[in-house]
């Protein structure tokens, strides 16, 4: 198992405090503000997720129906390639040279950036987080609170290398250069890309969750809306909102509402003053639809993507989004990134892991985390075992068997314990206990004297 | 076999289900039913604790005399589109929300509320219900009104930076609402 080297991240002190406060602020203002029926809210939410998932062929097809019949175009993509592509032959045919972009994860699973890159086309992203990394070549730290591990002065850097501003000190005038540079991009861009955080098969619509208002730009002020999303963000109907986003906002953020929820049923309509002129809803697979085969672990596709599990992760709280290999880090990516690669690849992930049980306990849809992170562990471990780890513990059960022969080992083993191998990998950030002077059996033996 | 076949197939074979297999109901629907009381004051006090401003007023005339105020003197839109230099944007809204201060708009122009510095919203007192709950029980398609409903709690924000609040980042940073006082208590 390749596991990533964590102790850059580990030795850094300004990002150590960085993580440990902005998630420390996450999880305080969540627990101020859930609401007195929060259990059976987030029961309610598992249920809904849970019987869509369990009819998701149903639920697309009506959602493709009242798309169309709100004169949206529904494309389905099972793969990124898929996906990129028809969003780059669209913006070809349509001239497009500039793209707005508002934070979706969806998108960033595909590269769709590098794709329309490729073509010549500036796609910018235009969450503040979001739009300091990408300036600065960098990927996301954090579901929702992207650029986490930025100061101030790092901000001031990429904004006086990439946008010739003068050096800033305040998050107000920084905000200020980017809703500038920002602005000028939303009113040339041809084309708005979004995600979606719900999809609502009753009414065609999709929903979009913010506080900065750019999700409302790109998906109001281009003539072209394409939003793409995850074919698992499909909920039956408009009124089961009113479950999802009481525990969205407040397990994101602590946020009873976000500032901005848009309701997006299609198009602009006739006698209406703005809005887009053609309305595309990108529905991708790429990889879902083989998750959905395994009944125990389904339930890993009703993520809401609120971040609290990456927020009360030990674990993600010491080693930060970089140290995970794909996209959805902290104890959702543990999950997901095995199930949709294989768990050939990063087997690791699922054994980064205390098993302490935080993620799965504040879950707003009630993902058994902990739960599938064994079951993946056993996966694992039946597909291809580690032959050190398989005889260690043949000998210690063994020994545990023998109680005489472990009577005179233990002592030893414990003295001489060899720092090599995964002792030395476990010795590098902790300290082996001292052994007591006298073993609990040399004190039952005196005592039974 | 196109995507979307191909797709759906492999959903089909996943959960063990055929085209055209019967779907159960879903869960109920959830929606709560707050007591509609002091709703003016709630909403005043979500809204002032986000920064923005409630101006509670009895009369058509006296609500001119209000957005005047709130204006001190800037370019102004209502009911049509924008500007990039407009400074305020004037709507109305369809709902308020008491328990979070926000407002809720079906059928105004979706920039003007989000495009200028400043938003001022005219809403009377009988438009507030106590939650988006109530919203979704009176509007069960909101698709059905207009292409966009949108949900606004308070100023435009960020904490992207060192997770400092700053606001006005995309949207307004600044919101005033006034309210015309029209339904009658009871003593």
């Amino acid at each position: 198992m390749k596991t990533p080297d964590v102790t850059a991240a580990l030795g850094d002190q300004k990002l150590q405090l960085a993580i440990y406060s902005a998630t420390a602020r996450l999880t305080e203002r969540r627990r101020e503000n859930l609401t007195p029926d929060y259990e059976d809210l987030r029961q309610h939410a598992h249920d809904i997720k849970k019987h869509t998932l369990d009819h998701l062929d149903f639920y697309l097809e009506q959602l493709e129906r009242t798309v169309e019949a709100r004169g949206g175009k529904v494309i389905w993509a099972k793969d990124g390639a898929e996906a990129c592509a028809f969003i780059q032959k669209l913006a070809r045919d349509r001239g497009v040279k500039i793209i707005v972009k508002s934070k979706s994860m969806t998108t960033e699973e595909i590269h769709l950036n590098d794709h329309l890159e490729e073509d010549g086309i500036e796609a910018v992203e235009t969450d503040l987080g979001e739009y300091i990394l990408q300036l600065g070549g960098e990927k996301p730290f954090h579901i929702i609170a992207p650029a986490l591990h930025k100061t101030i002065g790092d901000v001031s850097e990429v904004f006086e290398k990439h946008l010739h501003s003068q050096p800033e000190t305040t998050p107000e005038g920084l905000t200020k250069i980017a809703r500038a540079a920002l602005r000028e991009k939303f009113l040339e861009a041809g084309m708005g890309i979004t995600g979606a955080n719900f999809l609502i098969a009753d009414s065609g619509a999709i929903v979009l969750v913010e506080n900065e208002g750019n999700a409302r730009l790109s998906s109001s002020a281009p003539k072209i809306h394409v939003a793409v999303s995850g074919i698992e963000k499909v909920i039956p109907r408009a009124q089961d909102l009113g479950v999802f986003l009481k525990l969205l906002g407040r397990s994101a953020t602590g946020q009873p509402l976000s500032v901005y929820t848009s309701f997006l049923a299609g198009a602009k309509r006739a006698g209406e003053p703005d809005g887009p002129e053609e309305f595309y809803l990108v529905l991708l697979d790429n990889g879902r639809t083989k998750l959905l085969a395994d009944e125990s672990k389904r339930q890993s596709l009703y993520c809401i993507r609120c971040g609290a599990c990456l927020n009360h992760c030990p674990v993600y709280r010491k080693i930060g989004g970089y140290s995970y290999p794909w996209v959805y880090s902290g104890p959702i990516g543990k999950i997901l990134t095995p199930q949709f690669m294989g768990i050939e690849h990063d087997s690791w992930l699922p054994f980064a892991s205390s098993l302490c049980g935080a993620c799965g306990e504040v879950c707003p849809v009630k993902i058994e985390i902990p739960r599938i992170l064994l079951e993946l562990r056993s996966e694992k471990v039946a597909s291809d075992p580690d032959l050190v780890e398989l005889w260690s513990f043949k000998v210690w059960s063994w020994l545990m068997r023998h109680p005489k022969f472990y009577a005179r080992l233990a002592p030893l083993a414990l003295a001489a314990a060899p720092p090599v191998g995964p002792v030395k990998n476990w010795l590098s950030q902790r300290d082996l206990p001292v052994p007591p002077a006298k073993s609990f059996r040399d004190l039952w033996k005196a005592r039974s004297k | 076999m196109t995507s979307r076949d191909q797709i759906l197939s492999s959903a089909r074979a996943a959960l063990n289900r055929h085209p055209g297999d019967p779907v159960p109901p879903p869960p109920p629907v959830l929606l709560r039913e707050a007591p509609a009381e002091r709703l003016v004051e709630q909403f005043t006090k979500a809204l002032e604790a986000l920064a923005g401003n409630v101006v509670l007023v009895n009369t058509k005339e006296e609500a001119e005399v209000a957005v005047d105020k709130a204006l001190n003197g800037r370019t102004f839109v209502r009911s049509s589109n924008p500007s990039p230099t407009t400074e305020v944007g004037i709507t109305s809204a369809d709902y308020a929300l008491a328990d979070t201060g926000s407002l809720v708009i079906f059928k105004e122009p979706r920039l003007l509320s989000l495009l200028p510095p400043c938003h001022i919203a005219v809403i009377k007192e009988s438009q507030i219900v106590a939650s988006l709950d109530d919203v979704f029980r009176l509007r069960p398609l909101p698709g059905d009104i207009s292409s966009a409903m949108v949900v606004i709690t308070g100023p435009s924000r960020t904490a992207d930076i060192e997770m400092r609040l700053v606001r006005g980042v995309h949207g307004p940073g600044e919101i005033h609402v006034i309210l015309i006082q029209d339904v009658t208590h009871s003593a």
